[in-house]
């Protein structure tokens, strides 16, 4: 698999606070940059986000779609289930 | 004229409050959860001791029997606070009430046969004592309870079960209107399949201490009560009626649902803190188990018949397989 970097880029609120944070915990090899309004996180090959890690510091269910409301940008193939959301080249 | 854009960025000062910034040990962001909970207890510098309790300061960790090093471990898992509490039950009030009217509209509950009007008047309309029971003993927690983490979910609590008691008393409405009420008041007051639970149930309204009325009442009871009356009862009655009381009733199981977890969180948390913690709601939980499960029989006769007992086991069973899980050894029982 290509260990091209992937990144995904998020609006800095108090919803995606918990999407970086799980990220961040899910991903030990991402890089995670804070800047304006913007986290951008970037990591080499691939990138997951999990349902099950933001369910568990939210505390409520978490649809893998809430996802697109604080999207800003995003480099890398999907692939998309109801449980995880993955970013890597292919 | 050129014009340049740049982004300035302004560093907050600090992340949080200092008391949130202590307990996360840096000082990061917060989520609201964390803000709106933590420390709100007042602990020190209180004028006057109650009259009524000399021995007791007006707030006190001693009026339970359980001990907590911080008190505020007892975290809710739902992480309510006043805006996410009231959104989420807005959400679910606006579904039921859509429910109901859509009952009301069919005269689905009016319309059923006179012999199950009859018996849901005498059994699942009569619950709403039951809620009201639970909402006094939940405000007694909250009063009485100690440290924020519990108080103000057990307060959310309260009002969850205000409202329960009002679902309730709308469905017997929809049944018989208020000569329905009127009756089912009058079972619970006098119908001797219903004295025993009620006997148990105002004896659970007098125990003074507060983590006792929140494991008889939030585990115990409700994990006898909801599963019978929300789930086995709903089975029995779709079979034979359709989906009328599956619909009127549908918030009373997502709710169970939902508090289950806030519940068993709390308990498993005390549980762990000492084996001392562990021995005391053993035996507090097994105590109320032992009373509420028989007192339930009755009623499971009349609700199931033949087949009262073999329900009423696959209630029980479940929940102390639960009481289990939580860490809760029945008393004598070999670990």
């Amino acid at each position: 698999m290509s260990q091209q970097p992937v990144f995904i880029a998020l609006q800095a609120n108090e919803d995606t606070r918990a999407i970086v944070e799980a990220i961040e915990s899910d991903n030990p090899h991402a890089t995670i940059q804070h800047f304006p309004a913007m986290v951008k996180i970037n990591a080499p090959g691939r990138l997951e986000i999990n349902r099950a890690t933001i369910e568990a510091l939210i505390g409520r269910s978490w649809d893998i779609q809430e996802l697109q409301l604080g999207l800003i940008s995003l480099g890398g193939n999907i692939e998309e289930t109801e449980d995880q959301f993955l970013l890597a080249w292919r | 004229m050129q014009i340049d854009i740049r982004t300035d960025s302004v560093k907050p000062v600090r992340q949080t409050f200092a008391n949130i910034a202590r307990r996360l040990g840096a000082d990061k962001p917060a989520t609201r959860y964390q803000e709106a909970m933590y420390d709100l207890q007042p602990e020190t510098s209180f004028h006057y001791r109650p009259l009524w309790q000399p021995e007791y300061e007006l707030y006190d960790k001693r009026r339970t029997a359980v001990v907590m090093a911080d008190w505020y471990a007892l975290k809710d898992p739902r992480q309510f606070y006043y805006g996410t509490y009231v959104n989420t039950r807005a959400r679910q009030q606006e579904s039921m009430e859509k429910n109901l009217e859509f009952l009301e509209q069919r005269g689905l509950l009016a319309n059923l046969p006179d012999d199950t009007r009859q018996l849901l008047t005498g059994t699942v309309v009569a619950l709403r004592h039951v809620e009201w029971a639970a909402n006094m003993n939940n405000a007694y927690v909250t009063a009485y309870g100690y440290g924020s983490a519990i108080t103000e979910a057990t307060m959310f609590h309260t009002m969850d079960r205000l409202a329960l008691a009002q679902y309730l008393t709308r469905i017997g409405l929809l049944i018989g209107g208020t000569t329905a009420v009127a009756t089912a008041k009058d079972a619970w007051l006098n119908a001797p399949d219903w004295q025993q639970v009620r006997h148990a149930v105002e004896d659970l309204l007098v125990v003074q201490d507060w983590f006792e009325s929140f494991v008889a009442q939030n585990l115990v009871f409700d994990g006898l009560v909801y599963p019978l009356f929300y789930a086995r009862l709903d089975s029995l009655l779709a079979c034979d009626h359709g989906p009328a009381y599956s619909l009127a009733t549908e918030f009373m199981r997502a709710w169970h649902t939902e508090t289950t977890r806030w519940v068993d969180a709390v308990v498993k948390t005390a549980v762990q803190e000492s084996s001392a913690n562990a021995a005391l709601i053993a035996r507090q939980a097994y105590d109320w188990l032992d009373r509420f499960a028989p007192a339930l029989e009755p009623i499971a006769d009349r609700l199931f018949g033949a087949d009262a007992g073999d329900v009423l086991a696959a209630v029980v069973l479940p929940l102390e397989t639960r009481l289990t899980a939580l860490g809760l050894v029945r008393p004598g029982a070999p670990a």
